[in-house]
């Protein structure tokens, strides 16, 4: 088990770091989050295509960059923290890793894998944000006959942002995953509490759909939503991170009663706490990106329900205590920090919750409910 | 113009190293040898902690294969040198020493401090002087004629004294500079006539820790560690080293206070409801959290010393313990009431494993405040780490005999 950064991996933060860095400063987000143009979609393609983030967990021969969990890791910590409006999460972990799931030997799978790593197209998996892994296979859409889909799935991330949707959809011939393209849906984003990544309600009425080929579609919807459940955890400490240093950055510059108000010892004691909290939940981060990347499927669940458990808590924990030792400035539309707040609690909720990951790690760790 | 490259393939790799244990079974057969003479034959092969120099138990190699010698010894059935017993000298004494001895003080104490043939206590805290350790008073006088010091003073809360052969010591040789200024670290021998220990009954009922009042103790200048003067910096890496050796332990899995827990829980339907079910489940998260932050801090350090992170690591470690073993007290119910022994002994090393919740609970307390308080390990990461300002502080400049008491 690796817990640190490779130096590629060190490499590639830093990479994603200057362009965000150059292209999504704070202004930048705050302007956008109200437009009608929720997404950089020149960030987007300049990350997914020339950095080639899209195709970060697509093997080479799919035309992907055969990188693991661990790198896709780094790059959302650093899309955490600088809340980047870009489908990263849905299209490139999300829907890649549940066509990673299905048969890749099959010409549509590889295919669409190829598009969306080259960053021609982009994708969302229909189903609800705050679907978490372990969950029953979704029977909110059906296919008939001629595979035609007919529901309607809520609450679907970065749907707004795509061209393709891989759907689950219950057919005559039991589950199965769908593709569809965006626009013979009805995509309607919605105004959710997390500013920065969007939410759509997805309805089909008999839209046209090809079924993609999977030996066991459940699975492989369950594997991506372990896959990015365990990811999510890095982007919670991208968020933790940044509000601990910003807020440290704050109170080392903001004098009250003739002092630097970070050099009160209920505030350092707080702070200390927190760094405390950030490390911890980097180094359960660290262990479920690294466990995803080796492939032990009970390992990889067991280390991503622990990340879970850990990193949702301290990323609303951190964020909740950038608002409250900024002060007035904290509370405002203008500082930056709300973003956070709001990433954090919603990230709380999608891919299941702390108390839901703790009771998936019951049985994998014998702890039998009483 | 001198050849600088490295040899290649000179630093000791897990092959190099296994056949070096298979060598070493070999000459010593652990099912025969004494364990006393197989301890030593292991320090002399280099086997003892790998990363130490060669001729001082190591073989200059990175600490992680430690890990390879102990899981080929253990398999083998060789004896280990009690780690519980000689915590304080293995965590303590020997990183300082290795770090600020003499070659010959390394050579004359690393090797019995290893076997456990020389136990370590550590003679650090003192009545008047805790989390500000450097106002110490004890007095260490130099005798013009002989050179050796004269060491008068009282030191408490000392663990192992009762047991020990050796202590780290660090007294006060100049109360004319400011506090930091005026210490100097000895290796104090615990059998000199002006040495005396008594033992101070903790809350658990037993003496794990002792008073230590030391009257004209004779320290031969040999037996200084470091410049005169220059005690507190040794010190720190003392305190460095000591947050890592409470904090930062390679657990498997389940390995802490998380154990007994996990097993009440699993071993006795009986105690289970719906509610301490999430919070046990809570307590094994951060258990395993504990367990990983740990293992990276230890990655990160394979190479260097240890950072203000084990400080981190310490205050992870005592939250976590006390946690746990409140909740474990809390799901035994009824038998949480019953208290195994409150007999008042001398422990020849502490066990947190060995006895009930209770003592495990009682025990835990004592994590928050040896080595440095919580509220110390704040304002330490808080300012060393966060670059935070300092605690306003009037003792910085001022002589140490003018503070004000
Ligand atoms: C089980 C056990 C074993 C020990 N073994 C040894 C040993 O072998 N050798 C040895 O030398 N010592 C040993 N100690 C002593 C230990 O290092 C000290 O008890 C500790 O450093 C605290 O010092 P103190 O007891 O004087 O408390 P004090 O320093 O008086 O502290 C009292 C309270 O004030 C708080 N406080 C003090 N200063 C500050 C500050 N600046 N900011 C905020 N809060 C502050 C403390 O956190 C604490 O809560 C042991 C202690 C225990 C409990």
């Amino acid at each position: 088990m690796n817990l640190l950064y490779s130096d590629v991996e060190d490499d590639l933060r830093t990479a994603v770091r200057d362009v965000l860095a150059d292209r999504c400063p704070p202004e930048a987000v705050l302007g956008r989050i109200e437009s009608e143009l929720p997404y950089d979609t020149g960030l987007w393609k300049l990350l997914a295509a020339e950095l080639g983030l899209a195709g970060l967990l697509v093997p080479e021969h799919l035309g992907g960059q055969g990188a693991s969990a661990r790198e896709a890791a780094v790059v959302l910590e650093e899309l955490g923290s600088a809340v980047a409006p870009v489908p990263f999460l849905g299209s490139a972990v999300l829907a890649t890793s549940a066509l990673l799931g299905c048969d890749t030997a099959d010409g549509t799978v590889a295919a669409l894998l190829a598009r969306l790593a080259a960053g021609e197209a982009t994708a969302a998996l229909a189903v609800p944000l705050s679907g978490a892994p372990g969950a029953p296979f979704p029977g909110s859409v059906t296919a008939d006959s001629e595979g035609r889909l007919t529901g309607r799935v809520t609450s679907v991330a970065d749907a707004f942002a795509a061209d393709v949707l891989v759907v689950p959809a219950g057919g005559p011939q039991g589950p199965g995953l769908y593709e569809v393209a965006a626009a013979d849906a009805a995509v309607e984003r919605f105004s959710s509490l997390d500013l920065t990544r969007p939410l759509s309600d997805v309805t089909f009425e008999a839209a046209p759909a090809r079924l993609l080929p999977a030996a066991d579609p459940a699975a492989a919807l369950d594997g991506a939503l372990l896959t990015t459940a365990g990811l999510l955890a890095s982007e919670q400490v991208g968020v933790a991170q940044w509000c601990l240093d910003e807020t440290v950055g704050h109170l080392k510059q903001r004098h009250q009663f003739g002092r630097v108000v970070g050099g009160f010892q209920s505030l350092k004691h707080r702070l200390a706490d927190l760094w405390l909290e950030v490390v911890s939940a980097r180094a359960a981060a660290r262990a479920a990106a690294d466990a995803l990347a080796a492939g032990d499927h009970l390992e990889a669940a067991l280390a991503v329900h622990v990340a879970q458990a850990t990193a949702s808590s301290t990323a609303v924990h951190a964020a909740e205590e950038a608002i409250q030792l900024h002060g007035g400035i904290g509370m405002t539309w203008e500082h930056p920090a709300h973003l956070r707040l709001k990433r954090a609690k919603a990230d709380e909720l999608a891919l299941g919750t702390p108390a839901r990951h703790r009771a998936a790690l019951s049985p994998l760790v014998d702890l039998p409910p009483a | 113009m001198a050849e600088s490259h490295p040899t290649p393939g000179k630093d000791p790799d897990a092959s190099e190293v296994r056949r070096r244990v298979a060598e070493l079974l070999a000459a010593y057969d652990p099912a025969r040898v004494p364990r006393e003479k197989f301890l030593r034959a292991r320090f002399d092969a280099g086997l003892a902690w790998v990363h130490f120099p060669e001729g001082l138990g190591g073989l200059g190699a990175p600490r992680a294969l430690q890990a390879v010698v102990d899981a080929e010894l253990a398999a083998a059935g060789a004896p280990d040198n009690d780690p519980r017993r000689i915590g304080i000298g293995l965590g303590m004494a020997a990183p300082t020493i290795l770090r600020y001895g003499t070659e010959e003080q390394k050579r004359r104490f690393l090797r019995p401090l290893w076997t456990g043939e020389e136990v370590w206590c550590q003679l650090f805290s003192e009545p008047g002087a805790g989390s500000d350790l450097a106002g110490l008073r004890t007095r260490a006088v130099r005798e013009p004629d002989s050179g050796d010091w004269i060491v008068d003073g009282q030191k408490v809360w000392t663990s192992s004294a009762h047991l020990a052969r050796w202590a780290i010591l660090i007294a006060r040789t100049d109360p004319d500079v400011p506090k930091h200024q005026g210490i100097t670290y000895f290796l104090c021998d615990m059998t000199d006539p002006g040495v005396e220990v008594r033992p101070l009954r903790q809350i658990t009922g037993e003496a794990e820790f002792n008073e230590v009042f030391l009257t004209g103790v004779r320290i031969p200048d040999a037996h200084r560690l470091g410049a005169i003067g220059d005690g507190w910096r040794v010190a720190q890496a003392t305190l460095m080293n000591e947050r890592v050796a409470i904090g930062g332990m390679a657990l498997p899995r389940e390995g802490g206070m998380i154990g007994p827990l996990a097993a009440a829980w699993r071993e006795r339907p009986e105690l289970r409801t719906p509610e301490l079910h999430d919070r046990v489940l809570s307590a094994w998260v951060a258990a395993e959290v504990v367990r990983l932050s740990a293992e990276r801090v230890r990655q990160q350090m394979a190479a260097g010393a240890p950072g203000p992170e084990g400080s981190g690591l310490k205050l992870a470690f005592a939250r976590l313990n006390q946690h746990v073993s409140g909740l474990e007290v809390e799901l035994m119910g009824e038998e949480g009431l019953r208290y195994g022994d409150w007999t008042m002994v001398r422990p020849e090393s502490v066990d947190f494993y060995g006895r009930d919740a209770g003592y495990r609970y009682l025990r835990a307390k004592g994590n928050s405040i040896e080595g440095g308080t919580s509220e110390i390990l704040r304002n330490i990461i808080a300012e060393r780490v966060l670059g935070l300002p300092a605690e306003p502080r009037t003792d910085k400049d001022v002589a140490w005999k003018d503070l004000p008491r």
